[in-house]
């Protein structure tokens, strides 16, 4: 049987092409180099933001002292005459709402992750999904509403001395932001310990609720605590919950119950503003970057550690 | 002998009431902890919805940025977030991709591919106020772009790019070996396996994890007010290097001020942002359902 060129079968095509076309060729070379460029942006906008911060910062402590940065206990920038650059009462601010929405969220995250994981139904945790989906995906900035315009005042209705602009209400709704965070990586590390493991448990005469916290819980413990540590992570960074309802008064004072302002929402105050490029507060919203940067940064360093280094194999 | 071996069995029968009162107790308080997210949830959308509904009049959406609550609009701010996810999806989706293909299919499996890994899941975790610091440096200031469209969509893309990235390397390690082997086999160079095999096998998986990271960006506020995306904005822009204003900016706006009639109409924005994202959220869902069955 002779075959002509148009009865060729699509691969014999596809070869033929493929050996007499030098586009091909260039283009399987070019491509691979144009994919690479783009998997470079993300290096380079890594790069970006460590440079950036870490210039502007430089430029910053030209102006500013840096001994003066880590050890006056006061951030006074708008004074006209006598600013004072501490870092101080925004890390304190920035550490009360974390501490208040991490005594908020991980025993509620924890308890619904345990739920979930070794009590609940399939009906159950299907109707729970979605929920927490929802919840992970409504915008800090409507969170920030809710703070402002219904917690801030029940809690004042509770407890009349608490200001317009308080730690407990915006560091609550906080905690209600991670809390999804930490049941769905937690329920992940709970429900990866094989059933094997459970079944041994409650064979032995175990209750589900010795499984879960002496069996159950123990195994998973890197995963939570990683879970834990992404959440909060994530409540050191968030922005408008805090701008909103927690006020703009840099404070070092302990007390939970007045204005105060947190790294976050310095920066905020700051660009919504006019401080003009140039001016020394302008590059001061830099320097708060790149404390809150690093604070994160070390976060993150940490719950990748926890995961790895403490990972049981199955 | 026998007598202690029976007191010690009478024991733990007398202590089983006590360990299973405990677990019903336990199981109890998780159960009540559960209810209450919901709750929240419930509580939140009750109240968004009860104190903006009333708003959501045909002029809400006709009229532009007002000092007056009963003449405020959200137009300006509707328009204005549709430009900017006009400059967000395809720069986001098509480095995300881009990246996802070359981590997966180009790179070899040495020090700096798993460098590149770990800088993008680092990139994930960085707040997005500080991404907001670095397009005000970037695109604002060195790029000259102004407070513009272009400056805050690059802005978001960059914010979201990492979990498109992760989105698409995952749908993309999915798609079965022996689709690329057969393509392979049949004569198909590497990117035309890729273009041809691999990436429409993977799309449906993309596009729901792009979507759900598309819809992080309309919400997010955080870097447009470190942009300097202004609040009062009463036109509409007419090209990328305009300025504009977007929806969570005239939220926040409306929030920050005093009067109740402007936390009315900050609810009625809201409740305009949720159902755009419910609506996104409910197609990526979709997408993934109709194709999940393959």
């Amino acid at each position: 049987m002779k075959t002509t060129n148009k009865e060729l079968s699509p691969v014999q095509q596809l070869l033929e092409k493929k050996y007499n076309s030098g586009f091909l060729n260039r283009s399987e070379k070019i491509i691979p180099a144009v994919l690479f460029l783009m998997a470079a942006v993300s290096v380079l906008t890594t790069l970006g933001i460590v440079l950036t911060l870490i210039f502007e910062t430089i430029t910053f402590f030209g102006d500013v002292s840096i001994v003066e940065f880590f050890t006056a206990k006061e951030w006074y920038p708008f004074s006209g005459t006598d600013p004072v650059y501490g870092i101080w009462p925004l890390v304190l601010g920035t550490l009360k709402i974390t501490i208040i929405a991490s005594l908020f969220a991980i025993p509620i995250g924890l308890a619904v992750a345990l739920y979930l994981s070794e009590y609940a139904s399939a009906r159950t945790r299907k109707i729970m999904k979605p929920i927490l989906e929802v919840l992970a995906g409504v915008p800090t900035i409507v969170y920030g509403f809710f703070a402002l315009t219904f917690i801030t005042p029940v809690l004042r209705g509770i407890f009349p001395s608490l200001e317009m602009f308080n730690a407990i209400s915006p560091g609550i709704v906080v905690g209600i932001m991670i809390i999804p965070t930490i049941v769905s990586l937690s329920e992940d590390a709970l429900s990866s310990v094989p059933e094997s493991v459970r079944q041994g448990a409650l064979a032995l005469g175990s209750t589900k609720w010795e499984t879960a916290s002496k069996v159950i819980f123990p195994a998973a413990l890197s995963g939570i605590l990683a879970s834990i540590v992404l959440g909060v992570s994530r409540a050191i960074g968030e922005t408008m919950i805090v701008s909103i309802a927690a006020g703009s008064t840099p404070s070092a004072s302990l007390d939970l119950t007045t204005s105060l302002q947190t790294m976050t929402s310095y920066i905020v105050q700051v660009t919504t503003g006019d401080a003009g490029f140039g001016t020394t507060i302008y590059y001061s919203i830099y320097s708060v970057g790149f404390t809150l940067f690093i604070f994160t940064l070390l976060m993150n360093i940490l719950a990748q550690f926890i995961s790895k280094r403490f990972r049981e194999e199955y | 002998m026998e007598n202690t071996a029976r007191v010690k069995s009478e024991e733990m029968v007398s202590r089983i009431d006590g360990r299973l009162a405990k677990n019903k107790v336990v199981k109890g308080i998780f159960l009540t902890a559960t209810i209450f997210t919901s709750i929240i949830l419930i509580v939140l959308l009750y109240r968004i919805i009860s104190q903006g509904a009333p708003y959501l009049t045909w002029d809400f959406f006709q009229n532009f940025a007002s000092r007056r609550p009963e003449q405020a609009g959200i137009k300006a701010a509707v328009i204005g977030t549709l430009w900017m996810m006009s400059v967000v999806i395809p720069t986001a989706a098509i480095l995300g991709v881009g990246t996802a293909i070359y981590l997966e299919e180009y790179a070899k499996k040495n020090k700096l591919t798993r460098w590149i890994q770990m800088n993008i899941s680092n990139l994930a975790g960085v707040p997005s106020v500080v991404f907001g610091l670095l397009g005000l440096t970037i695109f604002v200031r060195v790029f000259g772009f102004g407070n513009s469209i272009l400056a805050a969509g690059f802005t978001m893309a960059l914010l979201v790019l990492p979990v498109v990235i992760v989105a698409a390397q995952e749908a993309i390690r999915a798609v079965p070996k022996e689709l690329k082997e057969a393509s392979f086999g049949l004569g198909a160079t590497k990117w035309q396996t890729i273009y041809r095999v691999v990436l429409p096998y993977a799309i449906p998986g993309i596009a729901t994890g792009s979507i759900l990271a598309f819809s992080r960006a309309i919400g997010e506020t955080a870097p447009l007010i470190v942009v300097g995306i202004p609040t009062f904005v009463a036109f509409l822009p007419s090209g990328y290097l305009d300025s504009f204003t977007a929806l969570p900016m005239q939220i926040y706006n409306w929030t920050s001020r005093p009067q109740v009639d402007f936390h009315n109409l900050a609810a009625a924005g809201i409740i305009i942002l949720l159902a755009v994202l419910i609506l996104m959220n409910s197609v990526a869902v979709w997408i993934r359902n109709r194709y999940q069955a393959r």
